[in-house]
């Protein structure tokens, strides 16, 4: 009986969601929300916009999770860099301001199918992995830039290689495709 | 309580600070800019050398009518400036002013990291009002910012991932706490690196191409009037004060002083960052405007292969140390 009261009380429940679960959930709602308005909306540089939304969103996610390091370098890479590159491909485009017309293709429904299965993979796989894992608040900082930083070159060193070869292909690849264009002239 | 006390004052102390420090550093250029040109500048506002200048413009700015262009997006249009500002004021609540923890307006883990990516944030700001006003000195304006923080981004993070590395941390703290008056000429390539590429990201001059008033008139600025323009000019001033304060930190020791470290520690980080501040005006004063093609020259041709040498320095000398 003692024992079965103790475990209930030490393993958290989902009826009695902490304040930092409820910040979770709120978040993560207004992540979707903004993710769902983004491929929906008609005015291109909206979607770009929303897109910021959900990344922060996703970002502010990281933080509750107590990984601060990955939160930062999620706002630096895809806010400060990816999406100003697709600004930047925006406003070289005609995106007019207001509905595009032709901002709509066939391929809705596929891409809808695409999406959901693609959902349901990441979410089956993560709530696989992670059952009943909860993150102790009160204790160490679980995920620290110095945390991060040995897991990642102590347990994950091969994939973190592999990564940074594939980025160097992409980048020579880059280079050898600008280069063509210029012989071409 | 006692905690809410000391965070609501830590943020009030801070908030003042960004109001203040950013008209401070307006009024100094005022002043340095018409010295060095042989003029007085404002001398009537307020009695004492046109002291009042820049409250007056304020006020000014307050009165004039708050339009918005027919055809413009109108809430990207209206949220543009609130973008540019507020990441401001959230670098600066990061950056240590004096040693201890009482000194900083939050301690934050991956500091380096939190300021560089809020600070990429601000342009943002820029990015949406050049696209909104639907204008196309304005859109030309936006391009010309993007296509200008891709470039000078790279430089600036390597710089600081150098301070990064002979530190062995990314908390600016950390990286005061560790620093030694040698770091000053081991890291000057990435210090020099680091203010140039922040000043092009803020978009000051020499680097003022994106804003170039007698070109394109004020680029992604010049459809906004009243309290919306006076916003995005506090940002720039604001965006002084962080990048000089950023460079004290990170490279030229913060709080560390030849003498008086511990009490009078805000007094070194303050007249370094005064210092520098002046340096940006004085650059302002100097130089002419590069021209777009030179901007990106200068990015990818010699400013990322100095920081990539200053990193490998950074490594080689870390290495023979320990």
């Amino acid at each position: 009986m003692i024992l079965a009261a103790q475990a209930a009380a030490e393993a958290p429940g989902f009826l009695s969601p902490s304040g930092v679960e409820i910040a979770f959930l709120l978040v993560g709602l207004v992540t979707l929300g903004a993710a769902v308005v983004t491929v929906t909306t008609r005015q291109l540089v909206h979607a770009a916009l929303w897109l910021v939304v959900a990344l922060g969103g996703l970002a502010v996610e990281y933080l509750l999770l107590t990984a601060e390091f990955i939160a930062w370098v999620q706002v630096l890479i895809y806010v400060g860099s990816v999406v100003v590159l697709l600004l930047f491909g925006l406003m070289l485009t005609k995106a007019p301001i207001g509905r595009s017309p032709d901002a709509d293709s066939g391929n809705r429904p596929v891409a809808l199918g695409v999406a959901l299965a693609a959902a349901v993979a990441l979410v089956w796989v993560v709530v696989d992995a992670f059952r009943t894992t909860w993150i102790d608040l009160d204790g160490a900082v679980q995920g620290s830039t110095e945390v991060t930083g040995a897991t990642l070159f102590k347990h994950w060193v091969l994939p973190f290689e592999a990564l940074s070869v594939l980025l160097l292909a992409a980048l020579v690849g880059a280079i050898v495709l600008s280069r063509k264009k210029e012989q071409a002239r | 309580m006692n905690d809410a006390l000391d965070v609501a004052v830590r943020l009030v102390i801070v908030f003042g600070l960004f109001l203040v420090l950013p008209l401070v550093v307006g009024q100094t250029e005022h002043k340095v800019m018409a010295h060095m040109q042989g003029r007085l500048g404002p001398m009537y506002a307020g009695g004492f050398h046109g002291w009042a200048q820049l409250v007056a413009d304020g006020v000014k700015f307050a009165q004039k009518e708050d339009v918005v262009p027919k055809d413009a997006d109108r809430r990207v249009f209206q949220l543009a400036p609130a973008v540019a500002l507020l990441p401001y004021l959230l670098v600066l609540l990061a950056i240590p002013i004096g040693p201890g923890e009482g000194a900083v307006g939050q301690v934050i883990d991956a500091g380096i990291f939190f300021v560089l990516a809020v600070m990429g944030v601000g342009v943002l700001g820029s990015l949406m009002a050049g696209w909104a006003s639907a204008n196309k000195f304005s859109l030309l304006g936006g391009l010309r910012t993007a296509a200008q923080l891709l470039a000078y981004e790279l430089p600036m993070l390597l710089a600081a991932a150098s301070v990064a590395m002979a530190a062995g941390t990314v908390s600016l703290p950390g990286i005061l706490n560790a620093f030694e008056w040698w770091w000053l000429p081991w890291q000057i390539v990435g210090a020099i690196v680091f203010f140039v590429a922040g000043l092009a990201e803020l978009q000051r001059p020499p680097f003022d191409m994106p804003v170039a008033d007698s070109e394109i008139i004020f680029g992604a600025y010049t459809e906004y009037t009243g309290l919306r323009f006076a916003l995005f000019l506090l940002a720039e001033y604001a965006g002084i004060v962080v990048l000089c304060g950023l460079t004290t930190v990170l490279f030229l020791g913060g709080w560390h002083g030849p003498f008086g470290g511990d009490g009078l520690g805000w007094v070194w980080t303050l007249l370094k960052t005064a210092v520098l501040a002046f340096v940006v005006i004085w650059l302002r004063v100097t130089y002419p405007r590069l021209r777009e093609d030179q901007l990106q020259k200068l990015a990818w041709t010699t400013l990322v292969p100095l920081a990539l040498a200053q990193i490998a320095l950074t490594g080689i000398v870390k290495v023979a140390i320990q």
